[in-house]
């Protein structure tokens, strides 16, 4: 078929909010965009697990430690979903994880901050997976079929996290003062990179967005933020806490809570790999793999050992 | 000078080069195969695929199946297949494939207009 007519088949699918699956056609850069975001995305699940694994051994509880375990377990379980569905776009999962440790894949921001404290574990789902789970309930919605399946997936397990975290926050903030001074340190230190999870504001954009008209995305980057910051303003009242920005004020003919300006240099300086984490989250995503390595060649190797056998038999 | 800011969004992180480093990623001898999975919600219904993973052997499939997409009871059977030996249609055949039967609506029980006293048959 020539080239025109597949797109203009592609173009009617999106068109009428029919999903593209893997083997239809799709132009160069829908399959680019998609395979980075999708990859970048699993990438941000798999290093994601590095901050709270952090403290699974000093949960103050067994059941916190059961909790934390299974979220950080859903967490590896989000990544997996994800590189299948990048997979499905034609680049091995070998590829996608050599180029994160390579530092050439990016993962989200967020996850180069550290853990200081157990209330972070609180802040993180609260904030973290919050802000994580406005962008996937707009993602259950997006063009590539693999894409949307997976994020599908991920919200129904999102909700538990979030809770979990919010309830960690909710137990310290009725504590005594140094349990409460605690919970409002994690909310200070959480509060603006989870604002940056949403990327840079809309009006530094000069193109036109692509990944718009392509639905890939549905909505723009402060609308998202918006939404968060909205939410967050209500929920903090319910824990007795402040959230750290003097800014933030309800704004009668817009009908949303202003907010203060967010620092892009250090949104910058962290994607640059400057952030306080970025090294130590690379290095121990290289270890892992490395010193997984002989187990990952021993597996193959029994699996052809015992195929040989079945045949002989 | 060229110039264009350019608009991220989560899980969509501008591609900064400078935060590159030389580590380069040692290729494993052999890497495992991909695996398609598919599981049985419940008894009675069918298996319905849900994803896929990378394993050894179908045994570690099964296990890894188990780990990766029924954390939360979603399953009561699994069933994985190598994925290369999975044969699928192409989506430019589809004309060829389905059109045949674009025209026999006289398939569809509705084709047949019946007096009112029977119409529910
Ligand atoms: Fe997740
Ligand atoms: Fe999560």
């Amino acid at each position: 078929m020539a080239a025109a007519a597949q797109e203009k088949i592609f173009t009617t699918k999106i068109e009428t909010e029919e999903k593209i699956e893997p083997k239809d056609w799709m132009p160069d850069a829908y399959r680019k965009t998609n395979l980075r975001q999708i990859s970048q995305h699993a990438h941000s699940e798999i290093v994601g697990m590095l901050p709270e694994g952090n403290w699974i051994t000093r949960a103050p509880s067994l059941k916190r430690k059961a909790i934390l375990l299974a979220k950080v377990q859903d967490e590896a379980g989000h990544g997996l979903y994800l590189y299948s569905a990048a997979e499905t776009l034609g680049m091995s999962r070998d590829e996608m994880i050599n180029s994160l440790h390579e530092g050439k894949a990016k993962y989200s921001s967020i996850f180069n901050y550290p853990t200081l404290t157990w209330a972070d574990m609180g802040a993180i789902g609260w904030l973290v997976d919050g802000a994580a789970i406005l962008n996937q309930v707009m993602l259950c919605r997006t063009s590539y079929g693999p894409y949307a399946r997976a994020m599908v997936r991920i919200c129904k397990e999102e909700s538990f996290h979030q809770r979990q975290g919010f309830e960690i926050l909710w137990v310290l903030s009725n504590g005594n003062a140094e349990q409460k001074a605690m919970c409002q340190d994690a909310i200070n230190r959480w509060w603006w990179p989870s604002l940056m999870m949403f990327g840079p504001t809309d009006s530094e954009s000069t193109n036109s967005d692509q990944s718009m008209k392509w639905k890939i995305k549905r909505k723009s980057n402060d609308e998202l933020r918006q939404q968060f910051v909205d939410m967050c303003v209500e929920q903090v009242k319910v824990l007795g806490m402040q959230l750290p920005d003097e800014k933030i004020k309800w704004n009668e003919k817009r009908k949303h809570y202003d907010f203060g300006e967010i620092d892009w240099n250090e949104f910058w300086n962290v994607v640059k790999g400057n952030g306080p984490c970025n090294k130590e989250r690379l290095a121990a995503r290289r270890k892992a793999h490395e010193e997984g390595q002989w187990v990952r060649e021993a597996a193959m190797a029994f699996a052809a050992k015992r195929n040989t056998k079945k045949t002989a038999a | 000078m060229k110039f264009s800011i350019r608009k991220f969004y989560y899980g969509d992180i501008p591609d900064e080069k400078s935060g590159g480093t030389d580590y380069r990623a040692k290729e494993d001898a052999a890497t495992w195969p991909l695996w398609e999975v598919f599981i049985r919600s419940k008894q009675g219904l069918d298996h319905k695929h849900v994803g896929s993973l990378h394993a050894a052997d179908a045994k570690m499939a099964i296990e890894n199946a188990r780990d990766v997409y029924t954390r939360r009871m979603e399953g009561v059977s699994i069933w994985v297949v190598e994925s290369k030996y999975i044969t699928a249609t192409n989506p430019e055949e589809a004309g060829e494939l389905y059109e045949p039967a674009v025209d026999k609506i006289y398939r569809h029980p509705m084709f047949y207009k019946l007096p009112d006293e029977v119409n529910h048959m």
